[in-house]
């Protein structure tokens, strides 16, 4: 019957295409959406864990009260001994060190006096020891634009838009002008070794990279650092072992009433972006809830107009002695291979759809330029397992949702007035 | 009758005298009056805060200092020597900690350079910079820097009388009457008989309270009054604030005129 139903969706394309085309058109939508959306919040989710959040980090608590200001006045002490001690009780992650400082970037000219000058956000992290994989994580090799990585001691990566702008070169001298962990004046020059691009418009604007080491010393900041970040070595986040990692760090660790001792949190709880991890977590569902709802609606009225359009086959079905039953079950058989065909249609596009947003990314740069939140300027969409058959069963149960719907006016239609009605 | 005459002629001369005598009075009351009246209205503002520029500010002073910073972990004790011209020029050197030692910042008419002798660079500090904490204190640099007279920049009026530290002040707010303020406002107490502020309250245009001074031991200086500490403190801040104290201060001074060059900064 399957083969029967199968020739008859084929032949009478009438019968068929629009269905197909509703159900394609609908699966395309959640397959892409959805892969864009997740590859949108992963790639969110992912930058701030690089950058800012880690899968958990450790602050002082005073330190993540004004965490915005960064106040290096507040940062972490014995740094040395908490990593060891961090690597010994949690070895399933990998522990850094970073700081991070405002100040002023300032270019010389050949007489060593100002020639010009930027805001700067600098960050220091351990650019010197490629165990750390501090360079790879933050996807440095590959952001750079012009130069090389330090090699050594007294060496910095600043963003390529502040070198353009000051025409600083990679072997040029820059100098960070700031305070002190201890509030002194800071100075430190440094020789630029390359320039960076991130594809983030807060990284882009004007920011320093160095060693973490440089900038201990620069900052007065022996063994100390603004934070410790704690990365899962998979590189995947899972928050149920996070929270147990934090429940003991914290239980261990975080004195109260010392404003000074350290206390972890998770990715999760950093601000804004929990949210934005649920609204992901939960983004594939919504798609299909609201594709199952709309398509549902929309097929069924497709449904009742086939339904019309077929009055006459159907009439003459049931004066030939087919029971209601049978042409109602057939109906849904229709569906079902209506279903199956447009879903594969629409899975098929919006997997490509993804797969082209995921290779290209939709440029999106001219469009942060104020944006204050860590957020890629490219926006990716994900080719992930989900988006085989997140629209798949939506697409064939709307269709048969409709169907049933529709069919039940087969119910309604009277045998002894059919020759009446064929007659016509 | 001789006797009589004259003694009428008395009385009436007696009470001519009197008259006279009341006239004067008369008079006189009606000179003491105003005067008394004077001495019960409001006092003038701007007198006020002229009297107190001429207490603060001079052609020229030298000074030495200690700045106190308290902050949130520790405290440290800056110490330098300033070398200022009125409101245009200042230069200022840091002589401890080890740290700071060397460093030099000069100021002429609104820009600002600092040396720095770890690096050999002088940088010039511009823009909203200039708003940025000195050295982690609760001074910015743009306190440091403005140095005119309250009555080039404020307009004033009394608003009361208040008592600190037992001295009876005048209460004076201030309203910006140019638009390059470091504060768009101020509510200042003045000792009435010394005429030298003894606390400070800065405002922002919003009414936002962004710093208090508390200013003692005022001490006479060349005829002069003059608070040799202050206390700021910078609301918006953690910390319990910023001691500014003078160890030594001298006005009018021959400063030589190579201090306030770029090139005495590297020296």
């Amino acid at each position: 019957m399957i083969r029967f139903l199968f020739k008859g969706i084929i032949r009478d394309k009438s019968r068929s295409l629009l269905p197909v085309i509703v159900v394609a058109l609908g699966v395309f939508l959640t397959v892409f959406m959805s892969g864009y959306l997740e590859g949108v919040f992963k790639d969110i989710t992912d930058l701030n864990a690089k950058f800012t959040t880690g899968h958990v980090k450790i602050l002082t608590r005073a330190y993540a009260e004004n965490e915005d200001q960064l106040p290096i006045d507040l940062s972490l002490f014995d740094v040395k001994n908490l990593i060891s001690q961090l690597r010994a009780d949690y070895p399933d992650m990998e522990w850094v060190e970073r700081i991070h400082t405002g100040g002023l970037l300032d270019v010389p000219d050949s007489l060593g006096e100002t020639r010009g000058q930027g805001q700067t956000l600098g960050t220091a992290v351990d650019l010197l020891s490629p165990e750390t994989g501090e360079v790879e994580r933050m996807n440095i090799q590959k952001s750079l634009v012009k130069g090389s990585l330090p090699a050594k001691h007294g060496e910095a990566l600043i963003s390529d838009d502040f070198a353009e702008r000051f025409g600083v070169l990679p072997g040029d001298k820059v100098t960070l002008f700031g305070s002190t962990m201890y509030g002194s004046m800071m100075f430190q020059t440094f020789q630029v070794s390359g320039t960076l691009r991130f594809g983030n418009s807060l990284l882009d604007r004007g920011a320093i990279f160095m060693d973490i080491r440089d900038a201990q010393t620069a900052l007065d900041m022996e063994d100390a650092a603004s934070e410790i970040l704690g990365y899962f070595k998979n590189g995947i986040y899972d928050d149920i072992k996070a929270q147990q990692i934090e429940n003991s760090f914290n239980a261990r660790y975080n004195i109260e009433g010392d404003e000074f001792s350290p206390v972890m949190s998770r990715l999760i709880e950093a601000e804004g972006l929990g949210d934005y991890l649920k609204l992901a977590d939960s983004a594939g569902g919504m798609m299909a809830s609201i594709f199952i709802l709309a398509m549902s609606i929309v097929l069924w009225n497709t449904g009742l107009l086939g339904g019309l359009r077929r009055y006459s086959e159907f009439g003459i079905r049931l004066a030939l002695g087919e029971e209601k039953k049978h042409i109602y079950i057939t109906t849904i058989y229709e569906a079902v291979l209506i279903g199956i065909i447009g879903s594969v249609i629409g899975t098929a596009f919006g997997l490509g759809a993804a797969y082209y947003l995921q290779a290209h990314g939709l440029d999106l740069s001219g469009m942060m330029d104020n944006v204050g939140m860590m957020m890629p300027s490219v926006f990716r969409a994900e080719v992930t397992p989900s988006l085989f058959y997140i629209g798949f069963f939506p697409g064939v149960v709307a269709t048969v949702l409709g169907s049933l719907l529709a069919g039940l006016a087969i119910y309604k239609r009277q045998t002894s007035r059919l020759f009446h009605e064929l007659e016509v | 009758m001789n006797w009589k005459f004259k003694t009428i002629l008395s009385n009436a001369q007696i009470i001519k005298n009197i008259l006279t005598i009341y006239k004067m009075k008369r008079l006189i009351f009606l000179i003491i009056l105003p005067l008394c009246l004077m001495s019960f209205r409001e006092p003038d503002a701007d007198l006020i805060l002229d009297k107190v520029d001429k207490n603060i500010s001079s052609k020229n002073k030298v000074f030495e200092s200690e700045m106190i910073i308290h902050g949130r972990r520790a405290s440290r004790t800056i110490t330098s020597r300033t070398y200022s011209v009125g409101n245009k020029q200042s230069f200022t050197e840091y002589l401890t900690p080890a740290r700071d030692k060397g460093t030099k910042m000069l100021k002429l008419e609104k820009q600002l350079w600092i040396y720095s002798p770890s690096t050999d660079r002088i940088i010039q500090i511009s823009g909203h910079m200039l708003r940025q904490s000195v050295m982690g204190s609760d001074l910015s640099y743009e306190d440091m820097m403005d140095d005119r007279k309250l009555t080039e920049i404020y307009s004033a009026k009394v608003t009361g009388n208040e008592t600190i530290d037992s001295r009876d002040c005048y209460v004076l707010e201030l309203t910006s009457k140019v638009t390059d303020a470091a504060y768009y406002s101020q509510k200042i107490w003045i000792d009435v008989e010394r005429y030298v502020p003894l606390k400070q309250e800065m405002f922002a245009r919003s009414g936002q309270l962004l710093k208090r001074t508390t200013l003692s031991d005022v001490q006479q200086v060349q005829g002069r009054w003059f608070p040799m500490k202050a206390v700021y403190k910078d609301v918006l801040k953690d910390g319990s604030g910023t001691e500014f104290i003078l160890m030594s201060v001298k006005f009018d001074q021959d400063i030589p005129d190579h201090i306030f060059t770029k090139a005495a900064l590297k020296q």
